[in-house]
């Protein structure tokens, strides 16, 4: 093979597969049913409310206010979420559908900050 | 003061590793020193910016910035890792025998340490950040106590360094003529990792929502929090519930990776052809 037709083949194989690489993550899926939206603040080292209830097998929504001085992170290894959230603001983060079961998470600045989800 | 160096050691290890590897993958290649210590410069500095912007990035594209922003700069490490990988699967020979004839790699191994520099500067910016708001928020909060906790974060560093040289020196320890298939392979599960990681921040901020069942839950044989299961998900991307998204990613990562290292690989000798 040539030098030229293998450059050639090379460049249309590098094009299909970045083009295969970059479709997956702008699939939707099937259109859910609305999220369940929950919320909660932090404050003084706590969650308010430090239990949280959601039904099984829906996505839910976590809104999570700062009112500590400091920032926080919102962060749970079993709901596999982490994000930071600045002082004062609120942040969202999207938790995928659960089967029954209690589900810990936590401040992870300020680890004796502990919560619940509890999924009947 | 224990509590800070557990929370700034268990996020500086995973850049530890890192940064370990990357030490190990250009070992012998000539002026590496500085390419990996501007990368960590590069990471701490961007770190601090990070963490001073947080408030506003963390509102921006609807609530969803940080989650874009740390996609965004994993697939950017994605693609630095998948580029060294094909470049050394071109010039690792030239750079073997560089090695082997001067003792040190000069021409062939300096282009792809901007590359691994930027994976670097990557590793530590992420971990970095993190590290900054929590020192922040520590010295913001308490009194005269805060120095005893940012003392307990500077231990956590060190330790984390420790895991960086550990990595290093244990990396450097496999036979050289396996050395570069075992890199090679580091590399790629790293970048699966990472192209992985980058799909669950996009899940979080509910922008990729196809494929999202659970497809396994080994939670109760390691949990990915821990200190072990974090380690396996930096080096090979362990997670204890992906979603089918995930896995889908990742096995197309390695699949890219390995296929492009094929195709860009060094020329096979050839015949002279007839005149």
């Amino acid at each position: 093979m040539s030098n030229r037709s293998g450059a050639l083949n090379r460049r249309h194989v590098l094009a299909l597969l970045l083009l295969v690489l970059a479709a997956p993550p702008f699939a939707r899926g099937a259109p859910a049913e609305d999220a369940v939206s929950l919320s909660l603040t932090i404050r003084d080292g706590k969650f308010e409310p430090a239990e949280l209830h959601a039904p099984p097998g829906r996505a839910l929504e976590i809104h999570v206010t700062n009112l500590n001085a400091v920032p926080s992170e919102f962060e749970s290894g079993d709901l596999h979420f982490e994000k930071i959230v600045p002082v004062g603001k609120e942040a969202v983060v999207r938790v995928r559908p659960q089967q029954p079961g209690r589900y810990n998470f936590f401040d992870d600045f300020h680890r004796e900050t502990q919560g619940v989800l509890v999924v009947p | 003061m224990l509590a800070a160096l557990i929370i700034v050691f268990r996020e500086v290890f995973e850049a530890g590793l890192i940064v370990g590897i990357v030490m190990a993958v250009t070992a012998g290649v000539s002026g590496r020193a500085l390419w990996i210590s501007a990368g960590v410069g590069a990471g701490v500095l961007g770190a601090c910016v990070v963490a001073l912007f947080t408030g506003g990035l963390s509102q921006m594209f609807g609530g969803t910035g940080q989650e874009i922003f740390n996609a965004g700069i994993l697939g950017f490490a994605v693609v630095m890792l998948t580029w060294h990988n094909v470049w050394m699967s071109r010039h690792g020979r030239e750079l073997a025998e560089e090695l082997r004839a001067a003792g040190e790699a000069v021409v062939a191994g300096s282009k792809s340490l901007l590359a691994l520099a930027i994976v670097v500067a990557v590793a530590v910016l992420r971990e970095g950040s993190e590290v900054v708001l929590f020192l922040y928020g520590v010295a913001a909060a308490q009194g005269g106590g805060s120095w005893a906790m940012v003392a307990g974060g500077l231990a956590g560093l060190v330790l984390g360094s420790l895991v960086c040289l550990l990595t290093y020196f244990g990396l450097l320890s496999i036979p050289s003529r396996y050395l570069f298939g075992v890199t090679s392979a580091l590399i790629a599960f790293l970048a699966a990792g990472m192209a992985a990681q980058a799909i669950a921040f996009l899940e979080q901020a509910n922008i990729v929502t196809a494929l999202d069942q659970t497809v396994w839950n080994t939670s109760w044989i390691l949990k990915d929090s821990s200190f072990l299961g974090r380690a396996l998900h930096t080096l090979i991307g362990y997670v204890d519930q992906p979603t089918a998204m995930q896995v889908v990613v990742y096995a197309l990562t390695l699949a890219v990776i390995a296929t492009l290292m094929k195709l860009f690989a060094t020329p096979q000798a050839r015949r002279p052809r007839a005149a």
